[in-house]
């Protein structure tokens, strides 16, 4: 494994800067569609008839493949970061928007009311009692999102050395050392595990009420959970 | 709007539409990729997935295997196995079949394991076999959720079939890679529209096989 880090200087960045990069380009985006999906996701648990198109939406925009979206962006936004950025923006939006309005739902009615009682205003029951108890659930589709979004991050290869990591691909080929390309699946791989657990430990931090490992018991029911359903649909 | 005016243009070029490079071959090739990527994805989750859900053993194991795959970049994996195993179809169905098997893998266990246990109870009390249980008492119930991750896997196989046209596979990646080399916009738009297409003409095939193939009790009370 000679030359594992010795990086080909027409990528620009070292090692480390590959990584960066690459958390950069894989972060933001699941960021922003977090951001983005917490006012859509309340909207869709407030309005019921709303969740069922949207949903359908959603599904559809997912069955979109990288590239294409990547590629047909380029004639907006260039070969540039934000070209990658955007697609992932919108995957993890439709990772997640499903897993937020599922775990708002799941919140009782008792506990709801008991809030009210207390004294708390529509708002201060959404921020300090529904979201809180709706985590698991949320940082279960956070978890797909970014596992995803870095995994995804490396197709950005494809339209001008866009990938982050995924660039050593390219010059493995160019260079004819399949050690690069070894060094961006590992890198990459690790960085996506390490991120994850990450997220289980943000996840044991916010509810302590938890015991760890244990997971939201599952309905008999044959509806397929679209949190865990989409989960599926991530490492493209 | 400039993006449609190149699909126009790249759906009017009569010289896209025969030949080697021409539309209908392209498509054919992504398809046959496709269909024996899933193939064999499936031949691998499926009968794993519906043994360990019906004894209810090896969850975790499952989570671990699914987690790592997850993990695993399939772009990344695509080159690797190209630069290792050189020019063919072997390097190329190797990461789509790591790819396709996790969800089929899990969604199958999953869908098995939260069948309600009362009918699987009376079925083994009128006297069924433990294979009858699955396939007769399991398996329908389950159905829906065992298509929706056939479907995951389907869709991120025709998505990463795209890719593969990188490490010199045909279908229709050809077009967007081709294009983006020879600058081409026309071609890559082309080439983008018509794998989203086939992205959601996959999804409307599920949808439909769902309708046809799962019983009317089941999905009443769905």
């Amino acid at each position: 494994m000679t030359g594992f880090f010795d990086i080909p200087s027409d990528l620009q960045h070292s090692w480390l800067g590959l990584i960066g990069l690459h958390l950069r380009e894989a972060l933001l985006p699941v960021l922003a569609g977090l951001v983005a999906a917490l006012p859509i996701a309340q909207l869709c648990a407030r309005f019921r008839w709303l969740y069922p198109p949207v949903l359908g939406v959603t599904t559809v925009l997912y069955a979109v493949p990288s590239l294409a979206f990547f590629v047909v962006l380029i004639d907006y936004t260039g070969q540039t970061e934000l070209t990658v950025m955007i697609p992932l923006a919108v995957y993890s939006l439709v990772v997640l928007v499903p897993a937020i309005v599922d775990g708002v739902r799941s919140v009782s009615q008792e506990t709801l009311a008991a809030a009210t009682a207390m004294g708390f205003g529509p708002l201060r029951r959404y921020l300090q009692v529904q979201l809180p108890i709706a985590v698991p659930a949320i940082l279960a589709g956070l978890r797909v999102a970014t596992v995803s979004s870095i995994s995804l991050v490396s197709v950005g290869a494809l339209i001008g050395n866009q990938g982050a990591l995924g660039n050593l691909l390219a010059d493995a080929m160019f260079y004819h050392r399949p050690v690069l390309a070894v060094n961006s699946v590992v890198t990459t791989a690790v960085l996506a595990i390490l991120v994850d657990a990450l997220l289980v430990l943000v996840r044991l931090v916010l509810t302590p009420w938890m015991p760890p490992g244990a997971r939201p018991k599952r309905k008999a029911a044959a509806r397929p959970e679209p949190a865990a359903v989409a989960g599926e649909e991530a490492a493209r | 709007m400039n993006v449609l005016n190149f699909v126009n243009a790249f759906f009017g070029d009569s010289a896209h539409w025969h030949g080697y490079d021409g539309i209908p071959h392209r498509l054919l090739e992504h398809v046959q990729y496709s269909l024996t990527a899933l193939g064999i994805a499936a031949a691998i989750g499926l009968p794993v997935g519906l043994v360990t859900g019906h004894t209810g053993r090896g969850g975790n194991a499952l989570a671990l295997v699914a987690t790592a795959a997850r993990a695993l970049p399939s772009f990344g994996l695509l080159v690797l196995m190209f630069v290792l195993l050189g020019l063919g179809l072997l390097p190329v169905m190797i990461p789509l079949v790591v790819l396709a098997v996790p969800p089929i893998l899990v969604t199958t266990y999953e869908a098995v394991r939260s069948v309600d246990p009362s009918p699987v109870d009376a079925a083994r009390g009128m006297g069924m076999t433990e294979p009858r249980i699955l396939l007769r008492v399991e398996v329908p119930v389950a159905l829906p959720l065992i298509l929706s991750g056939l479907r995951s896997a389907a869709i991120q196989i025709v998505s990463t079939a795209t890719i593969a046209a990188y490490v010199s596979l045909g279908g229709l990646g050809r077009y967007i890679v081709d294009g983006l080399y020879q600058r081409d916009y026309e071609k890559v738009v082309g080439g983008a529209t018509l794998v989203a297409v086939l992205a959601l003409v996959t999804l409307t095939v599920f949808w439909a096989v769902t309708r046809v193939a799962v019983s009317p009790g089941v999905r009443r009370s769905a």
